[in-house]
């Protein structure tokens, strides 16, 4: 064993400043997919065929291929198709939202169709018009019940960020892979990665929680 | 008020109401009764769009309530077996949500609505609980009230005791009773025969999808007409 800390410790801040990139990258993913993927969801349960067909065909394509070849071919295939660079963060954000759209709106579906439909047929009996319904009665109650698959979808996506380094963004994982090789010592710079992964998904988890609770308070 | 004429509803190859014909009168209190699978709450559900029937026709003051579909929920209330209360408002929020939302009457004006037909329902104190805290006959009430904050013109009752448990029938009843006193015209679907001769109007008995019988309760119950009626009547009293 040598390890050898002392001299990541220059380092330290560079790696760090990762953690803003990376949540940033993860706070605009995750608002995206999460909007996309509701959509997505409402389109599955609609009543519109082609919109239907649409978002099953969306959510099997993006569920049936490698997160990092969608990537790559967002990155490398948009800017040789249309000569319009959109640059790493970019074109890493976009990978993601459009990809946890479709795990999402699956969880969403499911959701859905987990509120008794005794809730739906109430809010026509009284006259409530669809998207109230959807937005105030169903969807909240939907909410309330895939909270925990969410958060395991919001957990995932915050780890798997860290392939976004392979396009050159700048996150957390990127930039200890740069101090590794700048010192030629890896280990250490790796191991601090893994911790701040680490407790950027204790704290997700543990807010996970707090909502969870507050949500509960009608039980 | 509501004019029913040959109202056909078939669930896939399954035909459920094989033609009903009946009139319901302004502040009448009309009985459904009949053994399960009759249809009794297909026909319930058809009078307000929850099923669309297949054939036949529903006019409520002359018009066709299949093009007067959201003007037809405003004045028609519905109360339900599992009382579908939004588990995730108080019940305060549950009676004020539908005039909040449907007829854009104020926060305020709408509380205050709400805490009367609440009281009216002797639920008062329980305006800040939500659904999973209240017993099964209270929040029937709420359901109650819930339909009636819409100043619905008639209400139907979709076996709203079938649920409860033997001892929180009454509360219920009660309200019902209360609510016919009002002039209310009520189409109530239930297996509590001592209510239905107390309070109705008039006995629908249903059977097999079809109207069997259209009679006064006093001459339904003591002597009714058909052979299926006294078989039913033997069963249940």
């Amino acid at each position: 064993m040598n390890l050898d800390f002392a001299q990541l410790v220059p380092s330290i801040p560079y790696i760090l400043y990762g953690v803003w990139v990376t949540l940033q990258f993860v706070a605009v993913s995750l608002v995206l997919g999460f909007l996309w993927g509701t959509v997505l969801s409402l389109f599955k349960i609609g009543k519109i065929t082609i919109l239907r067909w649409f978002a099953d065909a969306y959510t099997s394509i993006f569920r049936g291929t490698p997160l990092i070849l969608q990537m790559l071919l967002i990155y490398y295939a948009i800017p040789q198709l249309t000569g319009v660079d959109i640059g790493a963060f970019t074109a890493g954000v976009l990978t993601f939202a459009l990809n946890s759209a479709a795990y999402i709106s699956e969880i969403i579906r499911a959701g859905i169709n987990a509120v008794d439909k005794g809730q739906k047929e109430a809010a026509m009996a009284l006259g409530v018009p669809y998207r109230t319904m959807m937005l105030k009665i169903i969807l909240p109650q939907a909410f309330k019940n895939i909270l925990p698959a969410l958060m395991n979808e919001f957990i995932t996506l915050t780890k798997e960020s860290a392939i976004v380094s392979v396009i050159g963004a700048l996150d957390i994982m990127r930039r200890a892979q740069i101090v590794g090789a700048s010192n030629y010592r890896f280990f250490e710079p790796l191991l601090l990665a893994g911790l701040v992964y680490y407790l950027l998904v204790m704290l997700l988890t543990l807010a996970g929680r707090v909502l969870e609770r507050r949500l509960a308070k009608s039980d | 008020m509501i004019d029913v004429n040959s109202l056909k509803k078939r669930f896939g190859s399954n035909e459920v109401l094989k033609g009903i014909t009946t009139k319901i009168n302004k502040g009448e209190v009309i009985a459904v009764i009949g053994p399960s699978g009759s249809g009794k709450s297909t026909f319930l559900r058809c009078l307000n769009l929850l099923e669309k029937h297949d054939e036949g026709s529903i006019k409520i003051e002359g018009s066709d309530i299949r093009s007067m579909e959201v003007h037809l929920r405003k004045k028609v209330g519905m109360v339900f077996q599992h009382f579908n209360l939004f588990p995730h408002l108080t019940v305060l929020e549950n009676v004020t949500f539908a005039p909040q939302q449907v007829l854009k009457v104020g926060k305020k004006e709408a509380e205050k609505d709400a805490l009367e037909l609440l009281s009216a329902v002797g639920l008062s104190d329980k305006a800040d609980s939500y659904p999973s805290n209240l017993s099964g006959g209270q929040k029937q009430r709420v359901a109650i009230a819930r339909a009636l904050a819409m100043k619905p013109e008639v209400m139907l009752f979709d076996e709203p005791t079938s649920a409860l448990d033997p001892e929180m029938v009454k509360e219920v009843l009660q309200v019902m009773k209360n609510l016919v006193k009002t002039g209310m015209t009520m189409v109530i679907v239930t297996h509590e025969m001592g209510f239905a001769k107390e309070v109705s109007d008039r006995v629908l008995f249903m059977d097999d999808g079809r109207l069997v019988e259209d009679q006064d309760p006093a001459i339904f119950f003591e002597n009714p007409r058909t052979e299926r009626a006294k078989a039913f009547l033997e069963k249940v009293l």
